[in-house]
């Protein structure tokens, strides 16, 4: 159904706002050994309601990027040298730290990877959720009781007035992240980041969070940005994808389009070193894997970060990082082999052949 | 099928738990609650589970890193359960394990040549230039540079970290390797080096895995036979295809269905079997069977008005179906 209305809002997309607008966003960190450059030139807008993916491995710069979005590092080491992010006429990277406080949480919701660690233990569940209700919203010590109250009900936890008075550690892993997402949409958020929300949980509690992700969606019309690694999660629960690879979104795409027709070398090897979901192909099948290792972000990008594991790289690659280049509506990639045709031509026959 | 290798019988580990001023043992943990499963010589055994269902502590108890509290483990012919600690030392070097964390289970003050030597120089008679030739070769066989040996653990990527621990358990010619979630802390694109690099030792040397892992669409690729374990107990085990394409237990069925497809296609169109609540304390395990309290199946038999009455009261027995398949669930002739 998510799907039906996502495909309204591309048709659409164009001319509609982006409720958050990532541009040239930098961030890299100080350190003793010199500057990790973190990520890199990263673009992104987020239409409204829409569920955009980012995905990579450690270290690509998925995480910093989001943290970066709402200053949420520690500054220093972490610096954010270039870019904005524009959010609701206002540049939240020029904010002060009091400005921002209005923001995080109420505008914009945070979901991260361990609730066990995000929950405070030493106070009741309901107390963290009635926070942001009375901070933000300004409601007073019944209504804010009465609204966590149906927050709750709404993720789906059982009794909720009474769990209310319950600890974190009362809870499940499950039911922990249920609470972390309602206190993320306490306050009516535009736009919900998600740091790889499901990673810590088993994939039958995965299961019962990205369904429960799917209905406050329709319920709710929050645009969310969800960080995983697990290209699977995304497959499920995305409009669009972003992949990222060495602090830099190296493509974008709609998500059917990213897995049909994936045009970055990077992209197309990560699909490929997934275990085939076909049942005869079984163990005779080798996995594809990608030699090397992720790059070290040590030096500033003056070359594709992904060209000592790339087997299409060509010279200029090694002497010049690709800018992003359209290559079909709403698909971008960032690789020379969009324009240097005589290169290597072979990633148009090249998902026949893999 | 082959010849047995390590042989598994109505194992059970109770971890006691212990409470009050006079730290009295008030009840136990039931981490593995009577287990009953074979390994081939050869086969990959996949043993599935989410976290907190035993299958950790049944890699360990087959190595015998714990006491079983109950039960038989048989190591070809050499029920290894009673054996005396010397017995036992000498058995190790056939049996060896590969950790989860590849950072914590090597020690950050020794070499890497000293990490790998050490079975080495425990287990045989080796002199120490010929320990530093076996090492390097380790190294050569599992994709290291073998001029590496003096460096320390730090200086390795997390792939290679875990290059380093398959090489040490690798340095005695073992028959048997229990891996325990061994890709689990490695990014997408690694865990096919580590993955690609267990298959092809296990081609050239004729081992044996135990692999454990939660991860179901890694284990659909690299096992021969898959079992499922819930609650300290085996739920399900069948070879692969037969597991994937035709589950018997409703979580097998449930947790099949729980994976995500990297295919926006598929996702769109499947349909999920979500189950509700939480798994129940391995303290306190519900009397019947273990899954009864979210079994899907039992809840809708009850609801049509069958006589579920059994699910709740008596644990279903283990059970062979078919020529090489075991199930745990009163219903499974009507999943077939």
């Amino acid at each position: 159904m998510e799907r039906e209305l996502s495909a309204g809002v591309n048709t659409a997309g164009t001319s509609v706002e982006p409720v958050l607008s990532v541009e040239g966003l930098t961030t890299r960190f100080r350190t003793s050994a010199g500057h990790v450059h973190a990520v890199n030139d990263v673009n992104f807008a987020l239409r409204p309601g829409e569920l955009l993916g980012v995905v990579g491995e450690s270290g690509s710069g998925k995480s910093v990027t989001m943290m970066s979005c709402l200053k949420l590092l520690p500054m220093p080491p972490a610096e954010i040298t270039d870019g904005r992010v524009m959010f609701g006429g206002r540049d939240l990277v020029s904010l002060s730290e009091d400005e921002l406080r209005g923001v995080r949480g109420g505008e914009i919701g945070f979901i991260f990877q361990d609730p066990m660690t995000s929950l405070n233990p030493v106070f009741t569940v309901g107390f963290q959720l009635i926070e942001p209700l009375k901070l933000h919203m300004g409601l007073s010590g019944r209504a804010a009781r009465k609204r966590a109250a149906e927050l709750l009900a709404l993720v789906g936890i059982p009794s909720p007035d009474a769990r209310l008075d319950d600890y974190p550690h009362q809870f499940s892993g499950g039911m922990r992240q249920r609470v972390m997402i309602a206190i993320a949409l306490a306050c009516d958020p535009k736009v919900l980041f998600a740091d790889e929300p499901t990673t810590a949980l088993d994939v039958t509690v995965q299961a019962q969070i990205i369904e429960l992700v799917k209905d406050l969606r329709e319920k709710t019309g929050t645009a969310i940005v969800w960080v995983t690694h697990d290209l699977g999660v995304v497959a499920g629960i995305a409009d669009r994808v972003a992949v990222m690879y060495g602090g830099q979104i190296v493509e974008m795409a709609e998500v059917d389009k990213l897995y049909d027709d994936p045009r970055h070398p990077y992209t197309r090897a990560l699909l490929e070193t997934l275990p085939s979901a076909e049942l005869s192909a079984g163990r005779d099948e080798r996995l594809r894997s990608i030699p090397g290792q992720a790059p070290n972000l040590r030096k500033a990008l003056h070359a594709c970060p992904f060209a000592p594991r790339c087997e299409h790289v060509h010279e200029r690659c090694l002497s010049q990082n690709p800018p992003l280049f359209d290559v079909s509506p709403g698909q971008q990639s960032r690789c020379w082999l969009e324009v240097d045709e005589d290169a290597d031509v072979s990633h148009q026959t090249g998902s026949a052949a893999a | 099928m082959s010849e047995k290798l390590v042989s598994v019988s109505e194992l059970k580990i109770h971890f006691p738990i212990h409470a009050g001023l006079l730290r009295r043992r008030v009840g136990e943990v039931k981490a593995v609650d009577g287990l009953s499963f074979d390994v081939y010589r050869g086969e990959t055994l996949g043993l599935v589970g989410e976290s907190g269902c035993g299958k950790s502590t049944t890699g360990r108890a087959v190595l015998r890193l714990y006491d079983p509290t109950e039960g038989s483990v048989t190591f070809e012919d050499t029920d290894i359960a009673d054996l005396s600690d010397g017995d036992m030392r000498r058995m190790r070097p056939r049996m060896q394990m590969i950790f989860q964390d590849p950072q914590a289970c090597l020690n950050p003050r020794m070499t890497v040549g000293a990490i790998i030597g050490e079975p080495l120089m425990e287990h045989t008679s080796m002199g120490a230039k010929e320990r530093q030739e076996r090492v390097r070769e380790l190294l050569d066989q599992v994709g290291l540079n073998p001029d590496f040996v003096n460096r320390y653990p730090h200086e390795f990527s997390g792939g290679q970290r875990q290059r380093i621990g398959i090489a040490r358990a690798l340095a005695l010619d073992p028959d048997f390797i229990v891996c325990d979630e061994p890709i689990a802390a490695l990014d997408v694109s690694i865990q096919a080096q580590v993955v690609n690099l267990l298959e092809d030792l296990q081609a050239e040397r004729g081992l044996t895995y135990l692999f454990i892992s939660h991860d179901l669409s890694m284990v659909r690729h690299i096992a021969s036979r898959v079992a499922v374990m819930y609650l300290g107990k085996i739920m399900e085990l069948a070879p692969v295809a037969d597991l994937y394409a035709d589950p018997l237990h409703p979580y097998t069925k449930a947790l099949l269905s729980a994976v995500p497809v990297a295919d926006p296609d598929v996702e769109a169109t499947r349909q999920r079997t979500i189950l509700t609540g939480d798994v129940p304390s391995p303290a306190n395990p519900p009397q019947g069977c273990v899954f009864c309290t979210r079994c899907p199946l039992a809840q809708s038999k009850k609801a049509a008005g069958e006589d579920v009455e059994k699910c709740f009261t008596a644990p279903p027995d283990w059970r062979s179906i078919g020529s090489d398949r075991f199930v745990a669930c009163h219903f499974a002739e009507e999943a077939k």
